[in-house]
């Protein structure tokens, strides 16, 4: 059996739900296929998501007038950053009326309410969603993707979008991409802890219908690339941990990746914060971290690859995104789809117009700003040597002993001199290509 | 008293319970994740999967000189693939209606 619609989408996540709503719109047959039981089953966030940018991509949906109708968690107006050291920690606080005030700069969500929302969206304008459907490969015609394959069964399209995540078996398929890296990937592990809502708002001192995201790195990664991180919900927090993949094989077989999740929840800056939660959810996923440089081909005859499965996820340090760049790269594939459509060529050469819509967009122009992070953050003094010096630095500063307390300048001093001068160099120069 | 008590102490709950508050629809009949244990003999010395897996479901057999791995708690992420570079793993998603079905995410 073989049906034929406009387009293929694999993947009810934000990528692929961000092209669905554009395509439907302009009217065309779109057909996204999803292998979970419905949009977000498969999915993880941290998480949140930065508005800003997606705003003018999607102005009907996240606009002021119906931005109360999108079910997020919160909108977060305080963040906060703790460095971690073995028995001690610092943190830095802030807040400010930008955050709280006018459009919303972000919100934090979780999948599996938010892309279920997305979904029925995307349903009302037109686009037909099948979950449980699992696409085993794709239908190829005279070299050029023209279809999917799904238990025996072909669907053909003028063209596929992949938006099947960051593993992306149909990138895989489609040549665009080899064997994964571990250097290219972290994993992400989260527990949702159910509080009631008071209780999320008096612990993190918010408001209701407002968020706190909290990012932790240090001594929690015993030196590797990764952190933990705490967004609250309205009814829960979401906890998790990173852990860069190339740094945890670096690191070998002294650790266990699940008891570091434990280690972080029973520290004390944490205990307080979750105390007499209930855990109804563990979940895991890959995060895409590489750096713009090692970003494959994106569109071949035939097919496209948006969010997750075209790497698009970026750590920039103390901003981590990803579902922006989903979002948004789906409504630029849209365009490109829709303007390879009027020119009635869905070849590689005719859809080379996203790879270049991209990098004219904030998306690959924020990947190209930051292409030297992923490298600056594999230096393991950031999770041992900085968060430590930082934390016995205010140690000092605060420890009144019973000896008479030296002056504040030689309090300081002692510390700034056993700072390893060479390789703190070092790394400050390498700060200045961030 | 009590109610303070609850409120002050934190869950830390074995792998197995964590997992236990999932919801997996299990595939009885295909496995998704097949070790080559003769890659994995040869080639591997590191073998990361036994320390890597967010829900740890891979264990080293000594008796019979293998790595098993109880695929029934995956959840998905697909660490284990990725770092087993020397290729051993076949790994692909479970079938379509089956593995975990994230409520939150």
């Amino acid at each position: 059996m073989s049906e034929k619609v406009d387009v293929v989408i694999v993947g009810a996540g934000l990528a692929g739900l961000g092209a669905a709503y554009h395509l439907a719109e302009a009217g065309l047959e779109v057909l996204v296929v999803e292998r979970g039981d419905y949009p977000g089953s498969k999915n993880v966030t941290g998480g949140r998501l930065y508005l800003n940018p997606v705003r003018p991509y999607f102005p009907d949906l996240l606009g002021d007038e119906r931005i109360g109708e999108v079910p997020f968690e919160g909108r977060v107006v305080k963040e906060r950053l703790t460095m971690v050291a073995e028995d001690a920690s610092t943190t830095v606080e802030f807040q400010s009326s930008r955050m709280g005030e006018g459009p919303m700069h972000s919100a934090t969500l979780l999948r599996g309410v938010f892309d279920r929302w997305l979904g029925d969206v995307v349903s009302e304008r037109g686009a037909m969603i099948v979950p449980g459907y699992k696409v085993d490969d794709l239908v190829w015609n005279e070299g050029k993707v023209a279809g999917i394959l799904s238990a025996g069964d072909e669907v053909l399209a003028d063209v596929v979008l992949a938006a099947d995540g960051a593993l992306s078996f149909i990138a895989e398929r489609a040549v665009l991409r080899h064997r994964l890296e571990p250097k290219h990937f972290a994993m992400g592990i989260k527990e949702l802890i159910e509080l009631p809502p008071d209780r999320v708002q008096e612990r993190f001192g918010v408001q209701p219908g407002q968020s706190a995201s909290h990012l932790f790195f240090g001594s929690l990664t015993q030196g590797m690339l990764g952190g933990g991180f705490l967004y609250t919900n309205r009814e829960s927090v979401s906890l998790g941990l990173v852990l860069g993949m190339g740094a945890m094989l670096d690191k070998g077989d002294v650790f266990q990746a699940h008891e570091l999740m434990d280690a972080f929840k029973a520290r004390p800056e944490i205990q307080p914060l979750i105390a007499g939660g209930r855990v109804v959810e563990y979940s895991a996923h890959a995060i895409p971290e590489s750096s713009v440089n090692d970003m494959p081909r994106l569109v071949c005859d035939g097919m496209l690859l948006a969010g997750d499965a075209a790497g698009l996820g970026l750590n920039m340090g103390i901003t981590v995104r990803g579902m922006d760049f989903a979002l948004a790269s789906g409504a630029i594939a849209a365009k490109s789809i829709l303007e390879a459509r009027e020119d009635g060529d869905f070849s590689a050469q005719s859809l080379a117009r996203y790879e270049v819509a991209l990098r004219d967009s904030f998306v690959l122009r924020d990947h190209r700003t930051f292409a030297a992070m992923p490298s600056f953050l594999e230096n393991p003094r950031l999770y041992t040597l900085y968060p430590e010096w930082v934390s016995g630095l205010l140690g000092d500063v605060f420890w009144i002993g019973k000896s008479p307390k030296e002056s504040l300048w030689r309090t300081i001093w002692n510390r700034v001199r056993r700072l390893p001068w060479i390789s703190a160099l070092r790394d400050a120069l390498k700060v200045r290509r961030l | 008293m009590a109610q303070d008590d609850a409120q002050s102490s934190i869950e830390i709950l074995s792998l197995e319970d964590k997992l236990g508050r999932n919801v997996f629809k299990i595939d009885k009949e295909s496995p998704h994740i097949v070790i080559d244990h003769d890659i994995c003999r040869q080639q591997c010395t590191l073998r990361p999967c036994l320390f890597v897996c967010p829900a740890h479901l891979y264990t080293f057999n000594d008796e019979r000189d293998e790595v098993f791995v109880d695929y029934e708690g995956c959840l998905e992420c697909g660490t284990c693939m990725i770092v087993c570079e020397d290729e051993a793993l076949t790994w692909h998603y479970p079938r379509a209606g089956y593995g975990i079905q994230y409520r939150f995410g």
